[in-house]
């Protein structure tokens, strides 16, 4: 599905290297996680593969089933599948809920040469998906995150991608501002798509969220490199002993 | 005195070919503009009230050539509107073209029309006068003196359907005075659309009277073409209980003045005036308002925006003036442009003069780039660059559109915004 070849970033403006050779390869319908210490690169992975400006890929290569990410524009990047669910959800004054998901849902259905959904049918598909992540009718007439709480946002991140159904999805770190009930709340929405065509890459700091999503692999990502991988007990072991450990024992 | 001397000279050659009407009801009026004009003399670029703004092209002998857009596939705006149509080509009323302006609760004549107009007779040339204080508005005296046309509206009830005064362009050196004076009686309610060039160069007057509990609506948009030049005034006085509610949207056009000057006489009345401009390159667009609070418990808003690439240039010129007294006054005023890249301009002169201690007004003023984080978000979602920001500039001008209070006509304006972004994308 997803695979990262040597990646190498830096920050367009300055010269501070931030990702220094990732490799990570995603098979379909799997489920990886990536953990690691504030400034480790987590962040600027997602954004690298979904194309925010201000950083310039130095080296290496990212392709989503065999097309190369790196040269498209976001919305390329979106329609060829990928959907990234932001750290933190913005606020889009004047833009309505509503108008945005079904504007996005069928400029993606139109880049890839399908037939735009009508309205009717589009509010009726949104509806049972909203009603079973808890977001009311109220929620979606607002603008875009505009007023909404934490959870509020990212659940509706989760709205988005089950709209979207994209092929690859990148969670970065969707448990931050998380109380339990709204953990639980968003980790059912995204357990509820995974399939065996759908592949999801997890960035959390806690192992917590992996107890509700069960990665198949665990990475650790420090100073700009995938340092050790695991299977789910990785996380455990940093959430009893830390980083230290691990980064210590590469070092 | 040598400036007001060059004033004076400049307003002489302007009215050496125009004709004073000497008969009819508005005649004393008129004589009375002149007087007072010639006093004054025309607007120079060295006055402080067209700092930001080069009158020469309004105050020239002859208007600028300016050539009649061409391209027709849009209909126009109000088009699907039920409404009564009165067209001006090129500032002169064609009956053969406009509706029978017959309508319940509405008494409509011309300002050329014989007999007297006593209602008209005390409102035409009376509001613009007044708002000859503080600021000095010579081209408006010029209009009262000199205006060739225009329309009499009184509203004696609800009005059954809106007025639509329609404005065509067809001559390229057609310069247009227009003067229309509109009477809305106690309780009465009436709504006026304005759409269309006018002509090369426009100057038009509105004096709009809102009495006791009456309700005015004012939509108007001014589009389409690029080279004509437009100074428009509004003049609206409120009694007590009254509301007004003008929204204008301005696309293209090389020059646009846009005064609104609001008077509350009366306690708890209402008064919006809003302003959607978007200009690509050869583009000044300018809106100046002077709300006077001098009654009690007055609410007023001011909400203009301007969308600006190409070297377009915006201004904003807005005062809030609460006169001792006026206790209570909830004014509030906001001017924002988007500038769409770094050759843009936009000149924003917010004022509040304040004489009553017991008040809530409030001003702002901010100008900016498109927000980028916004733009990758929806871009990430699979919207597309150009799709992402017309979202983002429509979201930016909602603001003023929702001060329009009739969806159905908010929703045409919204759509004419989308068809200009559309053919405006990218550089």
């Amino acid at each position: 599905m997803l695979d990262i070849k040597n990646l190498h970033v830096k920050l367009e403006e300055e010269d501070k290297i931030i990702l220094k050779g990732v490799n990570l390869k995603i098979g379909s319908g799997e489920v990886h996680a990536i953990m690691g210490p504030n400034g480790s690169g987590k962040s600027t992975l997602s954004y690298v593969l979904s194309g925010k400006g201000g950083y310039e890929v130095t080296d290496g290569s990212a392709t989503l089933e065999g097309a190369e990410l790196l040269e498209m524009e976001p919305e390329e990047r979106a329609a060829a599948g990928l959907f990234l669910a932001f750290q933190y959800p913005v606020e889009i004054p004047g833009v309505g809920n509503m108008t945005f998901l079904r504007t996005a849902v069928n400029a993606q259905r139109k880049a890839r040469g399908e037939e735009e959904l009508s309205a009717g049918d589009f509010l009726k598909i949104v509806r049972a998906k909203a009603k079973t992540l808890k977001i009311d009718a109220e929620m979606m007439k607002r603008p875009v995150n505009v007023g909404f709480s934490g959870g509020e946002k990212k659940r509706n991140e989760i709205l988005q991608m089950a709209m979207l159904e994209p092929k690859m999805c990148i969670l970065d770190e969707t448990d931050s501002g998380l109380d339990v009930d709204a953990m639980k709340l968003v980790s059912e929405g995204v357990n509820a798509l995974r399939d065996a065509g759908r592949s999801f890459l997890v960035i959390t700091h806690y192992q917590r969220l992996l107890d509700h999503i069960k990665p198949d692999f665990v990475h650790i990502m420090a100073d700009g490199r995938i340092i050790k991988t695991g299977g789910p007990e990785l996380a455990m072991e940093v959430e009893q002993n830390g980083y230290a450990d691990i980064l210590a024992e590469v070092v | 005195m040598a400036q007001l001397q060059a004033k004076q000279d400049a307003l002489a050659a302007r009215i050496a070919g125009l004709d004073l009407p000497r008969g009819g009801w508005s005649a004393p009026a008129r004589t009375d503009a002149l007087t007072r004009l010639s006093a004054m003399g025309l607007p120079s670029k060295r006055d402080e009230y067209w700092r930001y703004t080069d009158p020469t092209s309004l105050t020239s002998v002859l208007a600028p050539s300016a050539a009649p857009f061409e391209y027709s596939d849009e209909k126009m705006v109000f088009t699907d509107i039920d409404r009564l149509r009165l067209v001006f080509v090129d500032g002169v009323f064609d009956a053969a073209a406009s509706d029978d302006p017959a309508m319940a609760g509405v008494e409509i004549s011309r300002l050329s029309a014989s007999g007297d107009l006593h209602w008209a007779r005390d409102l035409f040339g009376v509001l613009e006068t007044r708002g000859q204080t503080p600021v000095q508005r010579p081209l408006a005296a010029l209009n009262t003196a000199f205006a060739t046309d225009g329309i009499m509206i009184r509203a004696t009830g609800k009005a059954a359907k809106p007025v639509s005064l329609i404005y065509l362009h067809k001559s390229n050196t057609s310069d247009a005075i227009l003067h229309h004076c509109i009477k809305v009686e106690p309780e009465a309610e009436l709504t006026i659309l304005e759409n269309g060039p006018a002509a090369a160069r426009l100057n038009m007057v509105m004096e709009v009277e809102v009495a006791e509990g009456g309700k005015f609506h004012h939509i108007r948009t001014q589009g389409r073409d690029h080279e004509r030049r437009a100074v428009t005034h509004i003049f609206a006085r409120l009694a007590a209980n009254a509301l007004l509610k003008s929204f204008t949207l301005t696309a293209n056009g090389h020059l646009t003045r846009n005064e609104a000057i609001i008077e509350f006489a009366g306690d708890d009345a209402v008064a919006h005036v809003a302003g959607a401009a978007v200009g690509d390159g050869a583009f000044h667009h300018d809106d100046t308002v002077f709300v006077t609070h001098d009654a009690e418990r007055c609410e007023s808003r001011q909400v203009f925006k301007k969308v600006l690439k190409n070297g377009a240039i915006g201004v904003f010129q807005g005062k809030i003036l609460v006169k001792a007294g006026a206790q209570k006054t909830d004014g509030y005023q906001i001017s924002q442009a988007l500038m769409l890249d770094d050759d843009s301009q936009f000149l924003a002169k917010p004022e509040l003069e304040i004489y009553a201690d017991d008040v809530v007004c409030s001003h702002g003023s901010t100008s900016g780039a498109i927000d980028e984080t916004a733009l990758f978000y929806l871009q990430s979602r699979g919207l597309p660059k150009r799709v992402a920001q017309s979202l983002l500039v429509l979201a930016f001008l909602a603001e003023a559109i929702a001060e329009i209070e009739d969806e159905t006509l908010a929703e045409d304006i919204r759509i004419r915004m989308e068809n200009w972004l559309s053919r405006h994308e990218g550089k």
